[in-house]
């Protein structure tokens, strides 16, 4: 039953129908608007459940690939003249949905974050109705990234999360949010650009297959199918594999690796990789707490899994010949970020910088380039998903009561707001990779797959976990203990709409740790295709 | 047949139709009483063009109806050509001037036009000069339709009678716009010196061996030539009097200009270059010639969608941004036709002409959603936006869409049509020049964006509802339904083209 209903689709589009749906409902009131976007958010968590339960790792999902040919554009083909008897000259732009082992586990986490931000964007105190409509057209985008298969498919629902994203920074943001929005839009254009760059490479040389001649001539077609992509990667029979003067479809080495780096700038901004990561400060400092839960929580996840599905499986020689340079990068990600936030005032910036550096961490799960470090890249990406989701949910529950979030201003709030500050607390153990909770498996892996090919880097790496216990306690410990300010006598403890996301992340965090065969399990076959094409590259 | 017979007036039906409309309605205007509101020229006007958009589409049909894959009607020994190059643009000037006469019927106020009614019959004679210059296969008929329309794009432009301003603006494109045919007729003697012949057919014949003897006589023509159609179009560097111009000129007559003038110049661009140019090779020394001359449109390409860009980042008002972005506009336009015609890439005019539609609709929109505000507020700067949303949200959310488009942000025509250039550039392998039109882009995403910054986050003086006139009404939201359409179903309409268009038939004759 479930693989004759498009179950993909509707996770993708039940958002985007719950926008406009929104369009044309009464706005004064926050009732209405809140109720249609919970329920819009909680269908594809549900759909994704489904999946979930329904997910067979040998199979690769293939059960619930959609697939049909959305646009066919002719290009023209009369210049070809007679002798080359082209019946249909095309650009293909496929529908192509599919699910693996790497993106189920970013779609369950962007069910599980988007609701939680839902619920928690209670604190968003105007225009209602324009906010959930731009919040679920932002969740239409980030499933469509993890679902679709087809390079154009993929580049649009990109977009598609930059525009209501910029509103709902520039809108529903702090002091500075203009700036902040501003920067988030033109570091992420360029992001976007690079990105398009590469994926137009790819199609018109990749892309490229000459149908037999049928009964009215040849069929030559460009396409950006991932699954043809990939079929014609290994096949040296394409014309891409050709190297022969006046082969215009050739996909020479040099342009293999200006399509590696175009792609690893393109996600190295979104993930971010260090020199690229000054935009994502004033997003975490400038944005509401509940956007920020679907920035830090999701929207930097999809860097990691743009770079391991396209930049791993399609280009996966340059990835082989770089990946120490992807692991230094990692590594310096890992300490920048950890040194910078020791030294922070300012909470939200202490998350902001543990952010960079545990997305070094992923980093050097991909550079690893074997099963274990690549799984737990993507476990590390879902783990800090959900642990950023739930630091900010605190920071947004606390802002609401103390208007701050300097450090020296807060203190001590054990004792007037103990649960928050009990969840704050678990959180802050889990980021810092406490094991029973879902930050150490993610950690442990990536570490561990790295030992095995670069042992120095990652003995540096792994520095980054001592300096995480130092940034964390010293700011979580000093906002929960210490004196309290007078002011802060009273306060009232989080409300049953604050305090039921945090229980529900928490809960989700503390089973991934004690039990992560329940995504590893998911990935079992997900990097197969890769890992037996860089194994059949070094064998060669 | 080098002469007219009383049959092709059949083929003349939209041309003529034309311009029996503007004598009537001229007359028509000189009798009215001066109490009378000038709109029920516009009105009739407006029928002017529907008339000849319907004859131009019947004569579509007919030169399919026989099944043939495509077949030109050529009048006057082929100085006048009746073919699908010409019928596809005719079509979208007519449709384009239709919409910005209909958003200006009701929207402009007497104030900003003294001289209401010559406004809606000189638009008339401005098209015909578009539609002779995308139907000519004659250097003498190319520049007759290029001085129609320039002459009376000049007082166009001078129609805000009472403003210095727009005197200033009428003079500075006078001016320029007399430099600019100056300099593509100069070049075209030179064409004809080497030639010996006027007709486009003919110098594509007679260029490759005249090559020769005349090889700098050739460069020196078509770099002319250049010169005049950069100029024409505002292409970077010589952009600098659209800003002055586009200001200066009431709103209608800017988004005519925009639009229509500047695809008129593009269409004589085809006609010459792919008629011309492309034959500018002979074998002795391989075809340098016309590689260069294609490389001179590239680098003139890059050069308008760099400094039209990065011009727009400091502008405050709107129509000098707007105009700012024309000339990246152009810029984009110019790429497919600067890429030339290889056997991998020769789906230049479907690409051209897909971004040019999609062009028309946001441009004409943004400037109907422009005339509106200034209406109320008397002001055109970027300002006046600021707090649209809680005046008018549905205008300001159909702004968002055509803005989108002009950044080039999906799902909207202007994505597409970007990208469909963008694919002819990489398959061409002209990297420098994609890498150019992404950058822009995202340059261009600041420049669109300060709209939407003015229109959603900040406060106006006043929360008034905004009163958006019916027709003016009707222009944004068929834009905007017709910016969705091309960006969600971009099959149909390159269909289309493909269908009826045929580079072979068209051109390369």
């Amino acid at each position: 039953m479930l693989k004759d209903i498009p179950v993909l689709s509707l996770i993708a589009l039940i958002p985007l129908a719950g926008a406009v749906l929104l369009l044309f409902l009464p706005g004064r009131r926050s009732t209405w608007p809140r109720g249609v976007a919970l329920a819009f958010t909680a269908i594809p968590l549900i759909l994704s459940a489904w999946l979930f339960a329904g997910y067979e790792p040998i199979l690769g999902g293939k059960a619930f690939a959609e697939h049909f040919t959305w646009l066919s554009i002719p290009l023209n083909a009369e210049a070809w003249g007679p002798d080359a008897a082209v019946a249909s000259y095309r650009l293909v732009f496929d529908y192509r949905l599919g699910i693996d082992g790497i993106s189920l586990p970013l779609v369950l986490l962007t069910g599980v974050v988007s609701l939680m931000a839902a619920i928690a964007s209670v604190h968003i105190r105007k225009r209602w109705k324009t906010y959930y409509a731009l919040f679920l057209l932002l969740q239409t985008g980030m499933y469509g990234v993890f679902l679709a298969r087809d390079l154009t498919l993929f580049f649009i629902f990109f977009e598609l999360t930059l525009i209501p994203m910029f509103f709902l920074i520039g809108i529903w943001g702090y002091f500075g949010r203009e700036k902040a929005a501003n920067r988030f839009l033109l570091y992420n254009g360029l992001g976007s650009a690079f990105m398009l760059f590469a994926f137009l490479i790819l199609i018109a040389t990749l892309g490229f297959s000459a149908e037999a001649a049928t009964a009215g001539g040849n069929a030559f077609s460009f396409t950006g199918d991932y699954e043809v992509l990939l079929a014609h990667l290994s096949d040296p029979n394409a014309p891409a594999n050709i190297a022969q003067p006046g082969n215009a479809m050739y996909l020479s080495d040099s342009l293999k690796w200006t399509a590696f780096v175009l792609l690893l700038i393109a996600f190295g901004i979104k993930l971010p990789i260090f020199p690229f990561h000054t935009w994502m400060l004033k997003v975490h400092t400038e944005a509401p707490p509940s956007v920020v839960m679907i920035h830090s929580g999701i929207l930097l996840k999809m860097g990691v899994y743009g770079l391991i599905r396209f930049g791993a499986f399609l280009l996966p020689e340059q990835l082989d010949a770089w990946a120490p340079v992807l692991a230094t990068l990692g590594v310096i990600n890992i300490l920048y970020g950890a040194v910078l936030a020791c030294a922070q005032k300012e909470f939200k910036l202490v998350l902001a910088y543990s952010s960079i550096s545990h997305m070094g961490i992923v980093l050097l799960g991909i550079a690893s380039l074997n099963e274990i470090g690549l799984q737990g890249a993507i476990y590390q990406a879902v783990s800090h998903g959900l642990i950023s989701a739930l630091l900010f949910l605190v920071v947004g529950t606390l802002y609401e009561r103390t208007g701050t979030t300097k450090l020296d201003e807060l203190g001590g709030l054990a004792r007037s707001v103990p649960f928050t500050a009990g969840i704050l607390l678990t959180a802050g153990l889990a980021s810092l990779g406490l094991p029973g909770l879902s930050g150490f498996v993610g950690e442990f892996l990536a570490f561990l797959g790295l030992f095995g090919s670069m042992k120095a880097l990652t003995a540096v790496g792994a520095l980054g976990v001592l300096l995480a216990a130092v940034y964390v306690l010293r700011s979580v410990l000093g906002i929960t203990f210490g004196p309290m300010p007078e002011r802060f006598i009273g306060m009232k403890d989080a409300r049953f709409v604050e305090a039921l996301p945090m229980v529900a992340l928490a809960a989700v965090i503390l089973v991934l740790g004690v039990y992560p065969s329940l995504l590893t399990d998911l990935m079992q076959h997900g990097f197969d295709g890769l890992l037996k094409q860089l194994s059949t590259k070094a064998g060669g | 047949m080098n002469t007219l017979q009383w049959s092709d007036t059949w083929y003349l039906a939209p041309e003529i139709t034309l311009a029996a409309f503007t004598i009537a309605l001229a007359v028509l205007d000189l009798m009215l009483p001066n109490r009378t509101n000038r709109d029920l020229v516009g009105w009739l006007s407006l029928l002017g063009l529907a008339a000849a958009g319907v004859f131009v589409g019947w004569q579509m049909y007919d030169l399919h109806a026989g099944g043939a894959a495509s077949a030109a009607h050529s009048l006057l020994g082929g100085s006048y050509r009746v073919d699908d190059f010409g019928n596809l643009l005719k079509l979208a000037f007519l449709a384009a001037t239709f919409l910005i006469v209909l958003a200006s019927l009701g929207t402009i106020r007497q104030a900003e036009m003294p001289i209401k009614g010559e406004f809606y019959y000189l638009v008339l004679p401005a098209v015909l000069g578009a539609m002779v210059m995308s139907s000519s296969g004659d250097l003498i008929t190319l520049f007759v339709g290029l001085e129609l329309l320039s002459i009376t794009s000049y007082v166009l432009v001078a129609a805000r009678k009472t403003s210095g301003l727009s005197s200033e603006a009428a003079f500075k494109y006078y001016v320029t716009g007399g430099t600019a045919s100056a300099f593509i007729l100069y070049g075209m003697s030179f064409l004809y010196g080497v030639t010996g012949s006027t007709s486009l057919s003919a110098i594509g014949q007679g260029i490759g061996p005249a090559l020769a003897d005349y090889r700098a006589m050739v460069y020196v023509a078509f770099f002319l030539m250049i010169g005049g159609f950069a100029l024409k179009l505002a292409l970077a560097p010589f952009h600098a009097w659209a800003p002055d111009v586009y200001q200066g000129a009431p709103t209608p007559v800017t988004s005519f200009l925009a639009v229509v003038a500047k695809g008129a110049a593009f269409a004589m661009l085809y006609r010459i270059f792919l008629n011309t140019a492309m034959y500018a090779s002979d074998q002795i020394n391989g075809s340098a010639v016309r590689d260069d001359l294609f490389l001179a449109l590239a680098v003139l390409a890059a050069a308008a969608m760099v400094v039209g860009t990065t011009g727009a980042l400091r502008q405050h008002h709107a129509k000098r941004l707007l105009a700012l972005s024309g000339v990246a506009n152009a810029g984009i336009l110019l790429v497919p036709l600067s890429l030339d015609v290889s056997n991998l890439h020769a789906s230049l005019f479907s690409e051209f002409f897909y971004y040019l539609v999609a062009y028309v609709f946001m441009n004409v929109g943004a400037f109907a959603v422009l005339s509106v505000i200034a209406r109320e507020k008397g002001d055109e700067a970027v300002s006046a936006f600021a707090g649209l949303y809680h005046r008018a949200p549905w205008t300001a959310g159909g702004m968002t869409v055509l803005l989108c488009s002009l950044a080039g942000l999906p799902v909207t025509g202007g994505f597409f049509g970007k990208l469909f250039i963008l694919f002819g550039t990489v398959q061409t392998r002209a990297y420098w020049l994609a890498a150019l039109l992404l950058a822009t882009t995202v340059v261009s995403y600041y420049v669109y964006f300060s709209f939407i910054r003015q229109m959603y986050m900040r406060s106006g003086d006043t929360d008034q509802g905004l009163r958006v006139p019916v027709p003016a009404g009707i222009v944004i939201w068929l834009s905007v339904a017709a910016t969705l359409a091309l960006g969600v179903l971009p099959k149909l309409f390159m269909g289309w083209i493909d269908d009826v268009f045929s580079i072979l038939a068209d051109f390369l004759f």
